[in-house]
């Protein structure tokens, strides 16, 4: 456990200490934070209203006894909380890339895989260095959602739909799921690059069924429901479990020295 | 200390096939001894380092350091050993005292606190302990790596190109370091290309490509390879004099050479020690000035490079 501390440790003290890496961790959450609660906000001022219309069938439906102004700040938060699940993706590619295309370039894995350090231990430091911060920010950026809804939406049954078991498993559960895929697909990346950006531009491949989602939802073509969610955990299980195994196959101390270019 | 029987290595190749980077290699070497590694670029230096640290698997054959058996023990290799690689490879964003305190947890030392500041005061380091390596020199890097690979107190230690891209005076440094801890009986493994820097520190050396070509102390290594010669400078050599030394039982070779300053008798001798006054007495008997005596000393460069391109 002591060595997993320290390449926390490691990471953390090295990879902070990058521009690129500190505004991905610490900016991208703040905006997707902020700019829903803007949006609530004006709507809130901005008085009754809101042409619920013209939002996709299905999704009117969902708003249940909800009328106008209300329906329309569910509809917000539920694109916002998709855009919330970009984060445990987008925020450990940027560390892990930097991470491990770093000591590529260095060359300061060789004298690390020489301590007694095992694989496993190694992979999971950096791991966690890479997924603790993404879903610690999710999480926090979740809370002060949460709690800044409450405070600015005067309708509590439109903030109540932020605890809502769809946007809970969203946040608790597919969150780390995607993080642990970010991770791996950065490792998997970076084994075949040698530059931090294009390892960050690869890795973020999996942003892309999200977006997909995303723009699904604002057609109408997706209904992010309780069954939806957890299907897209049950997904993303399967592809964790694929990404993990050629992560740690390619993350061996010989395939490290002598194939990563 | 450490001993290979048969240690072999293969790599696949782009084309299917495999390339053979260390072959069949045997090798011993003694506690408190400094082994000097020599070859080529591409000779399987590297690679042999790397197995015996036990960062890559052999193909075939065995191998056994500090008594423990690479591939089996891999862990208690890594506690016991200590490797100074190629690159320095430090973290140049944080500071000399942070890079040391990772990796003296990661050997699991006991006083982290205590071996830091001891090998940053050794290496004349400690004033510099906050900066960040970024800034640092090429030797200052070098110097850190050292006190790396020294933290947990290794029996055994690995060095690879250790003065490659040093200026002098840096490189005196690293190589009277190396000196100093030979006399603490540590055993030491170096790789390099100074073939001056080998021969004035190392024990014994082997001359590596792909296989070992042969193993030997330095001296040893030019005797076998060229015997023993020594010159006689002469005022003047008379015209029998060459015959009159090939007369002595004991010559197995002589040369005369002329130069502008005298002339030089260049005899192949097994003992210079014993049979040298057998020759000067000769000499002088056939009133022959000598001016003065030498062992002609080959460079183990020349060594090196007469088994090299064999």
């Amino acid at each position: 456990m002591d060595k997993i501390l320290t390449i926390i440790d490691k990471e953390w003290a090295e990879v902070f200490k990058n521009r690129v890496v500190l505004f991905t961790v610490v900016l991208l959450p703040l905006v997707f934070t902020i700019m829903p609660l803007v949006i609530l906000y004006t709507m809130e001022t901005a008085g009754p209203g809101g042409a619920v219309s013209e939002m996709p069938p299905e999704f009117t439906r969902m708003c249940g006894d909800l009328r106008g102004t209300a329906c329309t700040q569910v509809f917000i938060i539920y694109q916002f909380m998709l855009l919330f699940m970009l984060l445990p993706l987008a925020i450990p590619v940027a560390i892990s890339a930097y991470s491990i295309v770093g000591e590529k370039t260095t060359h300061s894995l060789e004298p690390l895989l020489a301590t007694p350090i095992t694989t496993a231990e190694l992979i999971l430091g950096k791991g966690l260095a890479a997924a603790i911060p993404a879903i610690g920010a999710t999480w926090v950026g979740f809370l002060v959602f949460i709690l800044g809804t409450r405070v600015l939406v005067s309708t509590p049954q439109v903030s109540a739909r932020l605890l809502d078991p769809v946007w809970l498993i969203g946040v608790v559960v597919l969150g780390p799921l995607l993080a642990a895929a970010a991770v791996s697909m950065s490792i998997i990346v970076s084994s075949r690059v040698s530059d931090p950006r294009t390892a960050e531009q690869l890795s973020m491949v999996l942003i892309v069924p999200v977006l997909g989602v995303f723009f699904g939802q604002i057609g109408g073509l997706v209904l992010i429901d309780a069954g939806f969610m957890l299907a897209m955990v049950a997904v993303m299980l399967l592809v964790d479990a694929g990404l993990v195994y050629l992560g740690v196959r390619l993350f061996q101390r010989e395939t490290i020295l002598t194939k990563w270019r | 200390m450490l001993k290979t029987d048969q240690l072999t290595k293969q790599f696949p190749a782009p084309n299917g096939k495999t390339v053979l980077a260390v072959d069949h290699l045997d090798l011993e070497v003694d506690e408190g001894q400094v082994f000097g590694f020599l070859g080529p670029n591409g000779a399987g230096k590297t690679t042999t380092v790397r197995m015996l640290t036990s960062l890559i698997a052999p193909t075939s054959g065995e191998a056994w350091v500090n008594r423990y058996k690479v591939g089996r023990d891999d862990r208690e290799i890594r506690r016991t050993v200590g490797i100074l690689t190629e690159s320095p490879g430090m973290y140049d964003r944080l500071s000399a005292e942070k890079n040391l305190t990772i990796f003296a947890r990661l050997y699991e030392v006991r006083d982290v606190k205590g071996q830091v500041e001891k090998y940053l005061r050794m290496l004349g380091l400690w004033d510099r302990r906050d900066d960040v390596v970024g800034n640092f020199s090429k030797g200052m890097k070098q110097k850190l790596a050292i006190c790396r690979a020294l933290l947990h107190e290794p029996k055994m230690l690995f060095l690879d190109e250790p003065t490659s891209g040093l200026d002098p005076e840096a490189a005196k440094l690293v190589n009277d370091f190396v000196r100093e801890l030979k006399t603490e009986g540590r055993t030491i493994f170096i790789n390099t290309h100074n073939l001056d820097e080998a021969d004035r520190l190392c024990d014994r050396i082997g001359v590596m490509k792909q296989k070992l070509l042969i193993v030997d102390s330095p001296q040893n290594l030019r005797q076998r390879l060229y015997g023993r010669k020594v010159v006689f400078h002469l005022r003047q050599a008379p015209p029998a004099v060459v015959e009159l030394v090939k007369g002595l039982p004991f010559v197995k070779e002589v040369q005369c050479l002329t130069t502008e300053s005298g002339d030089k008798l260049v005899v192949a001798l097994d003992e210079p020690e014993t049979q040298n006054p057998s020759i000067i007495r000769k000499l002088v008997e056939a009133g022959v000035d000598i001016q003065f005596v030498g062992e002609l000393r080959h460079t183990l460069e020349e060594v090196y490079l007469s088994l090299i391109n064999k």
